[in-house]
């Protein structure tokens, strides 16, 4: 250890290659930096888009229209539809996500073999692509010989049309959405719960303190980061979502399941009315910019505190 | 907590049995779907025990799909074969864009550096068509739409944040004295790299780029936008073909199959990983 410390004072860079050791970062950085102007420049185009009359079936018309894209919407129920079902959707499936992985990351808190074993095989489901997981879930509520039709037929439910029902379509995209991405919350939060230091529950066990009180006292309060940061990842992904709806229903029955991307996709590639798609997905970035914003401070407290210099 | 009563540990085991059998219960359903005639397949009540037939995996091998109006060709091991090109070679090259960046922002301290690693990650979080729509029409004017090359640009996207903030995180971790005092002996800051900073970063880069391969096969919707059939992933593919295949259920889920066994395979191998991976090296496992 000493020999390290005496060895990093002399280990400034020689005076003579300053100027090579000045350029070598940017230069190290530079495919880096090329990958970031190839997003931006497409995302400036999009802000350029949503401010323009431009239909790909109708080039000629054209031009600069202002933010005239945007106040469309306001008077356009079908926007505010697909607002309305994003955010729903956000919060439904975060909120079903929370609970549930808090509670399995809880069951799987002590470190034991099959703990291990079961958290392990709960990622199986969160590695599938989500557009494949909709496909499995398709198979599985399908009609005609579906087990899930079969089995809630046997519940007494026998016209449960899952996907394909205006008002069981929602809940069945959600269940896939909780079946893929449950799994997240429960692993970083499983991580979260062993990392925590040992001394309160002891002291607490030691004093006989109830264990509803040393879970909304201790734990829960200790485990917040983790909390904060599981759940807006997930915010951020499942506003966005359109792996599981594209797949499962198109954003249908109808405008059932119109989320932003869907949504923004069907404009684009359905209507080919490139500005208002753009318009929708700039909403949909203004909205996660914010949440993201949050998101990062979080996550860089996390990140500092795992690798030792907070 | 370790002494909990016996009401509570039934509990506990059966509240484990049902998360155990909501999360396995559509994995093994389908594993065994794909192993089943569609005759058997559509027998009501379902039956788990039966007769298993490799006859959808044959299909789908030899791209011969015998319906009821004819014989169909299906070229799903193609969709595989591009996932497996799109994957590595995405890898691959964000490996090599990624981990001397990240190991430029670790060690050196550098405003642009840090506006290039948080520009990538918070576009990691913007919407992906935002950038993917006005790409498309790019690419059709630069003649990559459908290229092998242009999906791969794009899956940057997706790996290159993972990999520079996961390599950097190892980075960090390493002290720079060992690396000072192979400087001190001489040797280039290139050797040092090369000799020293990547070996002892080994694991977290093999996570990175194992993590990015099982998001790049994942990844949907930029294949779905940029890739025509011939250039297709699993993922996209798919669900073309259970649109193309209409009632071949038995082949369908031996495609779902054939999807998901690599990236499953790949989880569990790295699953030591992944909890640092999936927070971007915020939370370590």
């Amino acid at each position: 250890m000493s020999m390290a410390q005496l060895v990093e004072s002399e280990a400034e860079p020689r005076r003579t290659k300053r100027w090579r050791g000045r350029l070598l970062p940017y230069l190290l950085s530079l495919p880096a930096l090329l990958v970031c102007i190839a997003i931006l420049v497409p995302f400036v185009t999009a802000a350029v888009y949503s401010l323009q009359r431009y239909r790909l079936n109708l080039p000629y018309l054209r031009g600069f229209i202002g933010v005239d894209n945007y106040i469309d919407f306001l008077s356009d129920p079908a926007f505010w539809n697909t607002l309305r079902i994003s955010l729903v959707y956000t919060a439904v499936t975060v909120i079903a996500e929370l609970l549930l992985g808090l509670g399995i990351a809880l069951l799987l808190r002590r470190p034991t073999r099959f703990h291990n074993a079961v958290s392990i095989m709960l990622l199986l489901p969160l590695m599938t692509a989500p557009a494949i997981a909709a496909l499995m879930w398709k198979l599985m509520t399908n009609p005609s010989f579906g087990i899930l039709s079969y089995l809630v037929g046997l519940l007494g439910a026998p016209d449960f049309k899952w996907a394909s029902d205006p008002s069981t379509a929602l809940f069945t995209v959600v269940l896939v959405d909780v079946w893929v991405y449950t799994p997240f919350i429960m692993i970083l939060l499983l991580a979260g719960l062993r990392s925590l230091p040992r001394q309160p529950f002891e002291a607490a066990a030691l004093d006989g303190v109830p264990a509803s009180f040393v879970f909304f006292r201790i734990t829960l309060p200790m485990l917040a980061p983790y909390i904060i940061t599981a759940s807006l990842f997930r915010l951020l992904d499942s506003i966005q979502q359109f792996d599981i709806v594209y797949a499962m229903t198109q954003g249908g029955p109808g405008d059932r399941l119109m989320v932003f991307q869907v949504q923004a996709y069907l404009e684009f590639f359905q209507y080919t009315n490139v500005g208002r798609s753009a318009a929708l997905l700039m909403i949909l970035w203004l909205i996660t910019n914010i949440l993201s914003n949050i998101f990062i401070k979080n996550w860089l407290r996390l990140r500092a505190r795992a690798h030792g210099h907070a | 907590m370790d002494h909990s009563s016996l009401a509570g540990r039934i509990f506990r085991g059966i509240a484990l049995a049902m998360v155990l059998v909501f999360f396995m219960f559509p994995i093994v359903w389908i594993l065994l779907m794909s192993f089943q005639s569609n005759e058997q397949i559509l027998r009501i009540p379902p039956r788990i025990l039966f007769e298993p037939t490799l006859a959808n995996y044959e299909a789908l091998i030899s791209g011969q799909l015998k319906t009821a109006a004819g014989n169909l060709q299906i070229s799903f091991m193609r969709n595989l074969m591009n996932s497996f090109i799109l994957s590595s070679a995405s890898v691959i090259l964000a490996l090599l864009l990624g981990v001397p960046a990240a190991y430029a922002f670790a060690r050196f301290k550098f405003r642009l550096g840090e506006t290039i690693a948080f520009t990538l990650l918070s576009f990691r979080f913007a919407p992906p068509l935002l950038v993917l729509l006005p790409l498309s029409l790019y690419y059709q004017q630069l003649g990559l739409n459908d290229t092998y090359f242009g999906i791969v640009w794009v899956y940057q996207l997706i790996a290159l944040p993972l990999i520079l903030w996961i390599v950097r995180g190892y980075f960090e971790d390493i002290s720079p004295d060992i690396e000072h005092a192979y400087r001190l002996a001489g040797h280039s800051w290139r050797e040092a790299f090369t000799r020293i900073a990547v070996p002892l970063a080994g694991p977290g880069i093999a996570a990175a780029g194992l993590l990015s391969f099982i998001f790049c096969w994942n990844n949907f919707v930029f294949a779905l936008i940029l890739a025509s059939a011939d250039k297709q992933p699993v993922t996209v593919g798919a669900l073309a073909f259970v649109t193309a295949s209409g009632i071949q259920y038995g082949q369908i889920a031996a495609a779902i199959v054939l999807s998901v066994t690599p990236t499953l395979l790949l989880a569990l191998y790295a699953q030591r990983y992944l909890v640092e991976g999936l927070s971007l090296g915020a939370v370590k496992g």
